[in-house]
């Protein structure tokens, strides 16, 4: 018996050995020496001293890291919420849809998130160039002018927003249209023989039912938009005076452009606490909403 | 009725409209490299006058667009096939042996999905430039391989597959490699493909790992790589489109032909069974 037992754990133990090392190299080490850097005076790469708490202290006196701080919160407000509303509208508009139509509509609402970001970010700079692109009859027909809109403070992140819910937005119209999906069509059916209009159905039936999908989608983009980088610093590199300068950003600048490792993992370990603890919230939420 | 049927025609015409409007970006950025680069900023035209493949030239023979792409192929598909390998033979562990700290290891796993990678990108770099492996394939791939999600979806598909098919299995002396490689897997099939093609979607589209690790051009992966082109030859938009646009492509054929899979694979990801 024990030694069926201990070819078992055997067996076991060489099937789970890729996976840990793996896991236990490029994952669980790098997470511990990322809060032990945030410890020291270490350049990117080589050795530092132990600071204690002094790259933490730092970061409050440094000015830069409250806008970074407060550019991410304005970018996270910009899109969850209407980056969630656009995919439950959207999803309403293509469920009712049938066959090929509904497959045609869907892949081009889809398409754009299996895009790489710097093909996004390419496409974009050129509809909103300045001077040749597009979408500029329509500003120029909104405020009169043509905006060089990754260059003006005010426009830079809301226009970082759009494209990021042009880019993202399928994966949300997804969980949406599979959560509209699921929803009895009896209960519509009922509803409709009691003289229900278009908007009680909704508010009475597909809201309630649609709500645990909704919380789900929240929650997930709120954890993906904490993690912005790419698309800012493709079109406006934190620009134009630091208006959409982001945390990663700063990981990025104080770590791979100042050499300050230190530094960086201090920033590294203060947006992975953020999402961490949102991460927990979310898990609390969709357990309830489990029960 | 006869309202009801307008009012849908009305829902529907809406609904094209939006989904237009919406494509619009990507038939613009095809319509432009399509353009000679005189026309592209000279006049709006929505269908190109002449159709003009020149911006397509320069992209594939004057950039190093077929070194990014190689890069790519490699990275991506190694990822691909490593990230698969470790994971299904960890979730089979996972899922059919007892063994001693299999809850812990199965917590530590679950647990993960919380822990950002981006955030993991210094200790990282650090990680690689130890090993030796800035600017090569080798730094690419390897912190690209942990993926948990992927683990957890094939431990609950074999956690549903009837235990009997093992224990028959066992009974004809089987080991268990063999019962995952002969049986298991591909009892899974269709989950594989869909897990596989994600996966090499996302390592596809990767952008700040490979950004950070490699800064010599020859090892640039293609997301990276394009947005080098404008840096040497100045803007020019039908080029940076057609660039774009052959960037592109490999995700957006995976994606068209394996829609089904790809959908799939997103929403088990994502908590929900499809």
């Amino acid at each position: 018996m024990t030694s069926e037992r201990r070819s078992k754990t055997l067996t076991a133990v060489l099937m789970i050995t890729p996976f840990v090392i793996t896991y236990l190299t490029v994952f669980a080490y790098p997470v511990y020496k990322m809060f032990a850097l945030s410890f020291t005076n270490a350049p990117l790469v080589g050795e530092g001293e132990w600071v204690g708490f002094d790259n933490y202290l730092k970061l409050l006196n440094q000015k830069l890291f409250f806008t970074s701080v407060w550019n991410t919160g304005y970018f996270v407000v910009l899109t969850v919420i209407p980056n969630t509303l656009i995919g439950l509208g959207l999803a309403l508009m293509v469920v009712r849809l049938r066959g090929w139509l509904q497959s045609l509509i869907l892949v081009l609402f889809f398409l754009p998130y299996i895009l790489p970001v710097s093909v996004v970010t390419q496409i974009w700079e050129w509809v909103l160039d300045q001077q040749f692109g597009i979408a500029q009859h329509i500003i120029e027909f909104v405020t009169g002018r043509r905006i060089s809109v990754f260059r003006d403070p005010l426009w830079a992140m809301p226009m970082v927003a759009l494209v990021t819910v042009w880019w993202t937005n399928g994966f949300n119209l997804l969980l949406f249209i599979a959560g509209l999906r699921n929803i009895p069509a009896d209960y519509y059916e009922a509803a409709m023989l009691d003289g229900a209009t278009r908007w009680q159905c909704f508010k009475r039936i597909t809201w309630p039912l649609i709500w645990p999908v909704t919380a789900l989608v929240l929650t997930l983009q709120l954890i993906l938009q904490l993690k912005i980088f790419d698309q800012v610093y493709l079109m406006t590199e934190g620009g134009p005076f630091n208006s959409t300068y982001v945390l990663l950003q700063l990981v990025y600048r104080e770590a791979f452009r100042l050499n300050h490792g230190g530094l960086g993992s201090a920033v590294a370990v203060f947006l992975f606490l953020i999402i961490v603890t949102v991460s927990v919230l979310q898990y609390q939420l969709l357990r309830v909403r489990g029960r | 009725m006869q309202r009801k049927s307008i009012g849908n025609i009305l829902l529907l015409l809406l609904t094209l409209c939006v989904a237009c409007m919406w494509a619009f970006p990507l038939y613009w950025a095809a319509v432009t490299s399509m353009k000679p680069e005189h026309e592209v900023i000279s006049k709006t035209t929505f269908i190109p006058d002449v159709f003009n493949f020149s911006a397509y030239y320069f992209a594939l023979f004057e950039t190093n667009l077929a070194t990014w792409y190689v890069n790519s192929l490699v990275t991506s598909i190694t990822v691909t096939v490593v990230v698969i390998l470790i994971s299904v033979m960890c979730a089979y562990a996972l899922s059919q042996i007892v063994f001693p700290g299999r809850r812990l290891l199965y917590g530590i796993i679950l647990a993960s999905f919380m822990v950002p990678s981006q955030a993991l990108v210094v200790s990282q770099f650090v990680l690689m430039y130890r090993f030796g492996l800035i600017n090569s394939w080798g730094g690419i791939i390897l912190p690209q391989l942990i993926v948990p999600v992927v683990v957890i979806v094939y431990k609950q598909f074999f956690d549903s597959v009837p235990k009997e098919l093992r224990e028959a299995a066992k009974l004809d002396g089987c080991g268990d490699f063999q019962i995952l490689f002969r049986l298991y897997l591909p009892l899974n099939w269709g989950i594989t493909t869909a897990l596989a093609i994600i996966t090499y979607i996302m390592a596809w589209n990767a952008f700040l790992w490979p950004f950070l690790v490699t800064n010599s051009e020859d090892m640039m992966t293609v997301t990276v790589g394009i947005t080098q082109v404008d840096d040497a030859f100045g803007v020019k938009y039908a080029r940076d489109m057609a660039v774009a646009i052959l960037a592109a492509m490999p995700v957006a054929l995976a994606y068209l032909l394996f829609q089904k899979r790809v959908t799939q694979a997103l929403m088990l990801s994502s908590g929900i069974k499809g």
